[in-house]
């Protein structure tokens, strides 16, 4: 069957629109019934493995059916001051929320007033990621994030083995506030996830956001897409990491509306066995004086793939942006394979903008230095990737460790 | 400190070496007993480095043909890292920056390794940490530089100050200090090498590389080797080292012609 028949019969499979996403429902379907799934013509997806894509289509969805059940791994305590949200697809996960002083949900004027307009502004076309969850999500996480916001906030999303699940978050994080945001995606055998997550980040927040995508079973695939609306004078700073799925797609999209702001970014994807992950970055500045931090790493080994595509829009009124993008990848097999391509569209003249990009291997003479000190050539190679790991991972707030993720990254390479 | 009943710790017969298909030693012989110093001096290119790389296994160099024992056994065959651990310790000329990876984690684990060999307990953080920090003292060197990455953004003399720090705690049976003075200033170099100095042990042995005589002023060798086209060509004693200092390596190119014209 090709992948538009796929499409289609995936399409008829779905339950009738309904609920309060009925609307998004719609917007989704019909997108999907115009164009189909995408082809290696689509420059977005051109070094797409559509076999792994077509994954979302052929697993059975999740959307109210109580026979399905999320029997959750291991999950660590949670933390003191953090409150933890763990999503189950098959019930309002507004309901596990206790309202905290700070933290609330949004009311319906609120979500009609500001559900999806942060990823159309986007402005991608043929918008398949987000196509596919607004077909497929049946639930809704709105929360509103206030000045006296005193806790954190950890989100964790469990997949269901031999399903697919989408999921969808909305977070408008109120003028003055400060959070920090745990998001946690773990993977199970033969699933599927697409997340669709907008932020609204309103003037003078500073909003810290650690991603920890573990994708931890065999063919476990995850899309997520991540829309961001940054105001002036906000602080936005988002760490990730993406290990262990057969495929993995990250669309970090942040829109700096009025300039003014300041982003910092540093993803980390590491790939082994025949995995394929691809973080496809969007940021665009629509005022003066933004900036931008960003910084993409990559660890490819054995017969794995890793993308990078980062774009950086910066149009005529965006005068005195500054804006530096750096790639830097670890190519650690000859079998392995990494794509990176900056893409900077620059129109106003009065900027600051650089990007970089370079992919080297373990550097023989530090491997050597750590040998001649008797440490033996495991633990050696352990330590560099480690090291390599560090400028993204230490970033992630001390909470995150307990996820195990850094022993993983380092196992799971270093065989 | 020496004595003729000393060990050999080390013992270097005939030894021709490569590195990228060209041939840098010629034929090196060396002895090495324990409570020496020797040092080694010669023009760039002359093969110093080279030697200190051949003895601690540097997997870029080929041994050609010739012997390396070290207290009586061949390590040629031995990997870089049993080597360290048996008891060879180069002190880098150029040591490597290697980002994220704390220094005081690195030292901790070349630390354990060297004594698993020794049959010595392994040390925890918190014993480690104590060790170390009576160790900084040799070196008189600031404990802010053990929070750092490995010898990363360190000036030239805090990396060679990091050298000697470990090993102060390697405690080798032999340490081959590959221009270790290269880059310091006075004072640096004056608590280098009585770092070096307060290290040097009746059980233990030092190789210095250098072209400058003003460490041996601080270091007074046993021997002085000089190498000229991967062959030490002349050994003597402390005075050999004052004389080419006087007189330049054009000495040794008239001995070397004087050489070649008795063959």
């Amino acid at each position: 069957m090709n992948s538009s028949a796929i499409c289609e019969e995936w399409l008829s499979s779905l339950p009738p629109m309904q609920g309060y996403l009925k609307k998004e429902q719609s917007i989704g379907r019909q997108s999907l019934f115009e164009h189909g799934m995408p082809s290696n013509k689509d420059e977005a997806w051109r070094l797409c493995n559509f076999n792994r894509l077509n994954s979302f289509l052929s697993l059975p969805i999740v959307i109210n059916n109580k026979n399905v059940s999320s029997k959750l791994k291991y999950i660590p305590e949670k933390d003191k001051d953090r409150e933890r949200i763990i999503i189950d697809p098959n019930g309002n996960p507004a309901k596990n929320i206790i309202p905290t002083n700070g933290i609330e949900q949004l009311n319906d004027r609120e979500i009609e007033e500001n559900l999806g307009k942060i990823v159309k502004s986007t402005n991608v076309k043929n918008d398949l990621s987000v196509s596919l969850n607004q077909a497929s999500s049946s639930e809704l996480l709105a929360l509103k994030v206030k000045s006296n916001m005193k806790e954190s906030l950890e989100i964790v999303i469990p997949s269901i083995e031999g399903n697919s699940i989408s999921t969808r978050i909305f977070l408008l994080i109120e003028e003055g506030a400060k959070l920090d945001l745990l998001q946690v995606f773990l993977g199970n055998t033969n699933s599927t996830q697409n997340h669709l997550i907008e932020i609204k980040v309103e003037s003078n927040v500073e909003l810290t956001h650690g991603l920890i995508s573990l994708g931890e079973e065999k063919k476990s695939s995850s899309i997520c897409t991540l829309a961001v609306q940054q105001s002036a004078n906000s602080k936005y700073s988002l760490n990730s990491i993406h290990h262990g799925w057969d495929y993995a797609r990250f669309e970090p999209r942040i829109i700096q509306k009025e300039g003014d702001a300041s982003t910092n970014i540093k993803g980390l994807q590491v790939t082994k066995s025949k995995e394929q992950i691809a973080t496809h970055s969007q940021i665009r500045f629509e005022g003066p004086n933004g900036k931008l931090d960003q910084l993409q790493k990559a660890v490819a080994s054995e017969y794995s793939h890793s993308i990078f595509n980062g774009s950086i829009e910066v149009p005529q009124k965006a005068q005195k942006t500054e804006a530096a993008q750096l790639s830097r990848n670890l190519l650690l097999s000859k079998r392995a394979k990494i794509d990176t391509k900056p893409e900077l569209e620059i129109v106003a003249d009065d900027v600051r903008c650089t990007h970089g990009a370079t992919v080297s291997q373990l550097q023989d003479e530090e491997l050597f230095y750590l040998l001649s000190r008797g440490i033996d050539n495991k633990h050696a190679n352990s330590l560099l990737l480690q090291g390599y790991y560090d400028e993204v991972v230490s970033d992630f707030p001390q909470s995150a460790w307990k996820w195990n993720f850094i022993e993983k990254l380092i196992k799971d390479i270093n065989k | 400190m020496i004595s003729s009943t000393s060990e050999t710790i080390l013992l270097i017969q005939d030894l021709h070496a490569s590195v990228e298909d060209q041939q840098i030693l010629h034929g090196v012989n060396l002895i090495v007993k324990e409570g020496e110093i020797h040092a080694i001096m010669g023009r760039n290119g002359s093969g110093k480095s080279t030697l200190s790389k051949v003895i601690a296994g540097h997997p870029s160099y080929n041994v050609l043909s010739g012997s390396i024992q070290f207290k009586g056994t061949n390590i040629l065959e031995l990997a870089p890292e049993e080597r360290a651990r048996i008891g060879i310790f180069l002190g880098f000329q150029y040591p490597v920056e290697i980002p994220g990876v704390s220094n005081l984690e690195f030292l901790r684990v070349a630390t354990n390794a060297r004594r698993k060999e020794l049959l010595k307990s392994e040390l925890d953080t918190f014993e480690f940490e104590d060790l170390v920090k009576e160790r900084l003292k040799i070196v008189e060197m600031d404990p802010a530089f053990l929070e750092r990455s490995v010898n990363e953004g360190f000036s030239g003399g805090e990396k060679k100050r990091n050298e000697i720090l470990q090993m102060a705690l390697l405690e080798p049976a032999i340490s081959i200090l590959d221009e270790t003075d290269s880059g310091l200033d006075i004072d640096a170099l004056r608590i280098v090498a009585s770092g070096i100095n307060k290290l040097s042990k009746p059980n233990s042995a030092t190789i210095l590389i250098t072209h400058y005589q003003r460490l041996l002023n601080e270091i007074t060798p046993d021997f002085v080797h000089i190498m000229a086209d991967g062959q030490i060509i002349k050994t003597g004693n402390k005075d050999l080292a004052v004389e080419l200092e006087k007189s330049g390596y054009d000495f040794i190119d008239k001995n070397t012609e004087d050489k070649e014209i008795a063959k």
